[in-house]
């Protein structure tokens, strides 16, 4: 299906990461967004504010993260398309009921546009320090699908990826964006409404009374439409395919294991690499978002010395690109992960090349981009 | 053309972001061209000294932070001294005539200095006094075309002001194609 021409500021624009975002969601359909603004995202909510009331959606800003995350899942399951932003401490708020998201298989997107932390930590400042959060955040066994912008341009683009991914798989879907370029302004293309290709929920083909709010024996299924006459009961407890709790192991298992192989059975599809220079690389440096871009000066360095360095930019961080990573590391010298935190990321890298090849972490604390300097160091380290 | 880095700087409330925003709006909408803003934020940019930063390139801007920039427009003197030694050798320096001092231009700082308030003043609204520098910047700097800024003043200011700002820019612009005409003339 096409974007609607309402919802589509068509041209080109001069806009921040977090206006791109909020551009996204309404170009994907988004129609009700409930958030607790927090800096630095609080641009995606002010934009939606603006814009929802033009467009026939519904902003509401809620009283808590907790809430918010709440009202998302409640109004995707009332038929829209939803949407929240906020981060690192909100992020935190967020984990129990984006776990109930995972659970009732609810498709909506949540964006954190990452700042320095722990803690209230640096608001103003960018990190990428949330990374394994977003992994692991929510307690108990699941899979995520997690994207990285690189740009405002990316914001746009990638928000309505979110949108279609959340739809296909029936889950909640995380945009990882950081302050840098949440707060970063630069040239937007929006595309006319007819190039910009929307996945649409699923409803159920069955009559009411006949349909559950999962199918027996299916992977991803078709929702219930409300207000049509389908009564159903859903729950973060464990459940079978009618949604009513079932307490024990073997309903455990079924439950978790679905959930698990909607995206382990489907990483193909999810994993979106950049690649370049890596076909003849000797060292290759993995990144993702901010950190893609300003890794590419150092590259280019090294590149002109005669060194060989290719690139890989993680345009989906999660699922991680476990079998790329595998290939590579039977060919390469080393594997450099370059991301504003301590080595959260660089540790999926490493255990997947499984001491195959050297692995490096080019990482800080946050609260700025990294020197290029820093990274071509980390090459010069990885090709003695 | 390789990347031209610029700061703007002033106080608050004075349109240091919609300064920049306007020549990154005019380079890369209306000149063809990447312009990558970024700016400061924090309880510390509000009222006093805050600050803009554009990289102007004909490729991809890649490092999104200004480190030493070709380019500064002051608009107050704390927004000046704070950021007066990070000025590259052969750089230039836009600065408000009746708001900043300078001190002298070392390492071939080419200096201009516009009394963009009072301009502004007369204009009845000293609010625009950032598009009289902008004006002023697009006639002493030779970034881009002035059309493409003009451009970008009349589709970047609240609807319904564009023939003041407009007015605005014009007046920074002509002050600033003189004082170049009358350097030429005395060199």
């Amino acid at each position: 299906m096409k974007a609607d021409p309402q919802n589509v500021l068509t041209g080109a624009h001069y806009l921040d990461g977090n206006y791109a975002i909020a551009e996204g969601a309404i170009a994907a359909g988004c129609k009700f967004f409930a958030g607790y603004p927090i800096t630095p995202s609080t641009e995606i909510a002010e934009r939606v504010s603006r814009r929802f009331p033009l467009i026939g959606g519904i902003f509401v800003q809620m009283e808590d993260e907790l809430a918010s995350m709440a009202a998302i899942l409640g109004a995707s399951w009332g038929g829209k398309k939803s949407m929240s932003c906020t981060s690192g401490p909100g992020f935190s708020l967020m984990m129990e009921n984006f776990g109930l998201g995972i659970m009732l298989e609810t498709p909506c997107v949540l964006v954190n546009v990452q700042r320095g932390g722990p803690s209230t930590g640096l608001p103003t400042l960018p990190g990428q320090a949330d990374m394994m959060q977003a992994r692991w955040g929510s307690h108990g066994d699941y899979e995520v699908i997690a994207l990285a912008p690189d740009s405002p341009q990316e914001g746009f683009e990638l928000t309505i990826h979110a949108f279609n991914l959340s739809e296909k798989y029936r889950m909640p879907v995380l945009l990882m964006t950081d302050e840098c370029v949440g707060h970063m302004t630069e040239k937007v293309i929006i595309p006319p409404p007819e190039e910009i290709e929307l996945i649409e929920r699923r409803y159920t083909d069955k009559k009411p009374g006949e349909a559950w709010p999962y199918q027996e024996n299916e992977l991803i299924s078709p929702m219930l439409p409300v207000g049509e006459g389908y009564k159903f009961h859903i729950t973060g407890l464990t459940h079978d395919y009618r949604g009513y709790p079932v307490i024990n192991a073997e309903a455990q298992a079924e439950n978790v294991d679905r959930l698990m192989a909607k995206v382990k059975e489907n990483v193909d599809d999810l994993t979106w690499l950049e690649e370049k220079d890596v076909e003849d690389a000797e060292v290759v440096v993995v990144s993702y978002g901010i950190s893609s871009r300003v890794v590419q000066p150092a590259i280019a360095k090294a590149r002109e010395e005669g060194i060989k360095v290719g690139q890989i930019k993680m345009v989906t961080v999660w699922p991680f690109p476990e079998k790329r990573i595998r290939e590579l590391a039977g060919k390469v010298k080393a594997l450099i992960m370059v991301e504003m935190n301590y080595g959260q990321v660089y540790l999926e890298m490493d255990r997947c090349a499984a001491g195959r090849c050297e692995t490096y972490i080019c990482g800080h604390a946050g609260g700025t981009v990294h020197d290029p300097g820093s990274v071509y160091s980390t090459i010069k380290d990885a090709v003695k | 053309m390789a990347a031209t880095e610029i700061r703007i700087t002033g106080l608050g409330g004075q349109g240091v972001i919609l300064c920049g925003y306007i020549i990154g709006k005019a380079a890369s909408i209306y000149n063809e061209q990447h312009a990558t803003l970024t700016q400061s934020f924090g309880p510390e940019a509000r009222g006093s000294a805050c600050s803009a930063q554009v990289i102007v390139s004909d490729q991809r801007v890649l490092y999104p932070y200004v480190t030493a920039p070709q380019i500064l427009v002051a608009m107050s003197n704390d927004g000046y001294k704070k950021y007066k030694d990070t000025l590259a050798a052969e750089s230039i320096l836009v600065y408000e005539k009746d708001l900043v001092k300078p001190e002298g231009g070392g390492d071939g700082v080419r200096m201009f200095g516009i009394p963009a308030t009072r301009f502004a003043e007369e204009l009845g609204r000293k609010i625009v006094l950032n598009i009289v520098m902008l004006g002023f910047f697009g006639a002493v700097t030779d970034l881009m075309p002035v059309e493409a800024l003009r451009k970008a003043v009349e589709t970047s200011v609240p609807a319904g002001t564009e023939e003041l700002n407009l007015k605005a820019f014009d007046e920074g612009y002509e002050y600033g194609v003189k004082l170049l005409e009358e350097s030429k003339a005395s060199t």
